[in-house]
């Protein structure tokens, strides 16, 4: 593929996605908006995948070494601490889901 | 591997990040959704890791293992309450990240003959600009709500002038960069003042208005790794950075909207900054009330001889871990056969949603939790309104006082019920600063000190009751 191909190719998948993240986004309701924010964190975390092609072209110098190091190590913390982090906020949703009937006879009245 | 097999095999890590997503829509599968897209991030570092081929595998590791390690065990230590400074850390150290692998880039190419295209250098410049102001933004944001430093907002004279010429002065640089002036140090300067713009830009933002500047960074850093992708030739990137980008820019209108201020008022407004005028409308309310203060006693008894009783959580409710002893004493109220439910704001607390997590936490039924349009019709026939640690959400100023910083802003309308009991530590202004007259209402009483302290004051005596 010429360069230009892949740019225009590339752009296409970039306007995709904005419209595709709006739509799927526009679904999650309030209750999830702190896992929602904590999620796609993680999912940025992807620049990690970055990061490592950066690292392993380090032969090209010290520079670009230590900074993909860097880069690595950052990128990372976010992957890992994005997921560990939503995960643990989730695993309380999930939690309150099964308490929920044990529930239901003492809150009839707060409930509806 | 070549890049076609490559390609074809980031398709996996992008359909279960949208998957992921999609089951965020329900808190039933959402766990089961996060853990699709962790997975789906192996995939992504596998496919990488052969893509690119062995060199300086031990140097990845080792990255690998500090980084992550880092992140664990911060991700596991945190507690609940803590939550907003952790999602700030993590997502500035992505946007760091990102602008780091454009310092890379850059010199890969540098000294010639290795030139770029022009869109290569223009995603460098602009992915160098957003990922350093992700950053630093993200670190002072983790530093505010870590109380490193004062969550007032810090203002000085000139300071969106200030602001707005040094991002144009960056634009500038990035123009020339992309333009092929070919010189590793405009891109330092880039990053460099890139990162100075995102402390100044924050710095001024109050700490009520959190929640909106941290949807608004990850965005950033959403963008910032979309942008990276194109540096990088890698698809995988580019959607998962703008599928962020999308989520941040959504969150960051809802909240705006739900405080009734333009994203521009918000972040350049200087938030809580109190204007003279409101300083002395609120100065002149003061002298006219008292406050009155209760004991404990006196307020279980409100509560337990109440037919309805509506919670309004705050950030000190955070700050005091009182969410689960909220729930003790709401079980307790219900045992006696009063009504119980909770009124949540949508930015009570320092990101969105923050307040449902806590609770969620303290096991309390979705049925309870009502939001704010539910809630306020239900205020007229409520006995007792508790606000526990919640201040300019329930501010009747954002209704009548024309000069005050939150004018316009919808509220919990907590006055409209029969009596109002308000758990805080002192007479100080909240966090953002601002006067609060519903202390000075008639219905209003006052129960000093910690809310967690407080409430278990109120559980003890509502059990003698």
């Amino acid at each position: 593929m010429s360069h230009n191909m892949l740019l225009v190719f590339e752009l296409t998948i970039l306007v995709l996605a904005i419209f595709l993240g709006f739509e799927v986004i526009s679904k999650v309701p309030t209750l999830l908006h702190t896992p929602l924010m904590s999620g796609t964190n993680a999912i940025h975390g992807i620049v990690v995948a970055g990061a490592m092609i950066v690292l392993a072209s380090g032969h090209k110098g010290p520079f670009v070494w230590v900074i993909g190091f860097l880069a690595v190590v950052l990128g990372s913390a976010n992957v890992v601490g994005g997921f560990v982090v939503t995960d643990r906020m989730l695993e309380m949703f999930k939690k309150r889901e099964a308490a929920k009937p044990v529930d239901a006879s003492q809150d009839g009245k707060g409930g509806s | 591997m070549s890049t076609n097999l490559s390609d074809l095999l980031y398709l996996i890590p992008i359909v279960t990040f949208i998957l992921a997503l999609r089951f965020l829509s329900s808190p039933a599968h959402a766990r089961r959704g996060n853990q699709i897209g962790a997975a789906g991030m192996l995939v992504a570092i596998a496919v990488t890791w052969v893509k690119a081929g062995g060199a300086s595998w031990w140097a990845v590791v080792i990255a690998m293992v500090i980084g992550g390690g880092f992140g664990a065990v911060a991700a596991r230590k945190v507690r609940m309450t803590a939550m907003p400074q952790m999602v700030a850390l993590f997502n500035g150290v992505g946007g760091g990240a990102a602008a780091l692998i454009a310092l890379a880039e850059l010199h890969r190419f540098l000294p010639p003959p290795g030139r770029p295209h022009i869109d290569v250098l223009t995603a460098i410049a602009l992915s160098g600009l957003i990922g350093a102001i992700s950053f630093a933004g993200s670190m002072v944001a983790f530093a505010k709500l870590q109380e490193l430093i004062g969550g007032r907002p810090i203002t000085y004279p000139g300071q969106n002038v200030g602001n707005v010429v040094l991002l144009a002065g960056l634009v500038a640089f990035a123009v020339a960069l992309a333009a092929g002036v070919q010189d590793q140090w405009l891109l330092w300067i880039v990053v460099g003042g890139g990162a100075l713009f995102g402390v100044l830009f924050v710095l001024p933002i109050g700490g009520a208005d959190m929640p909106v500047v941290i949807s608004l960074l990850n965005a950033f850093t959403g963008l910032a790794v979309a942008i990276g992708g194109f540096e990088l030739e890698n698809n995988v990137l580019i959607v998962a950075g703008m599928l962020v980008g999308a989520s941040g820019t959504l969150l960051t209108l809802l909240m705006s909207k739900a405080m009734n201020r333009s994203v521009a008022n918000l972040l350049f407004g200087a938030f809580g900054q109190v204007s003279a005028e409101a300083a002395a409308i609120a100065a002149g309310g003061q002298g006219g009330g008292t406050v009155r203060s209760a004991s404990a006693e006196d307020v279980a008894v409100m509560l337990a001889y109440a037919h309805k009783v509506v919670f309004v959580p705050g950030y000190g409710l955070a700050v005091a871990q009182a969410q689960h002893d909220v729930r003790q004493l709401a079980d307790l109220l219900e045992a006696k056969g009063v009504e119980v439910s909770y009124a949540i704001h949508p930015v009570a607390g320092r990101m969105p949603g923050h307040m449902n997590v806590l609770l969620a936490e303290a096991n309390v039924p979705y049925p309870q939790l009502k939001e704010m349009d539910e809630a306020n019709p239900e205020f007229s026939r409520t006995d007792v309104a508790v606000v526990v640690g919640a201040n300019d959400v329930v501010n009747p100023d954002a209704r009548s006082n024309q000069g005050s910083p939150i004018y316009g802003m919808p509220i919990l309308n907590v006055d409209d019920s029969q009596a109002v009991v308000v758990l805080k530590r002192s007479m100080n202004p909240g966090f953002a600063g601002i006067e609060n007259p519903l202390f000075y209402n008639p219905k209003t009483v006052m129960l000093f000190g910690d809310a967690k302290e407080s409430i278990d004051k109120l559980i003890a005596d509502v059990k003698t009751l």
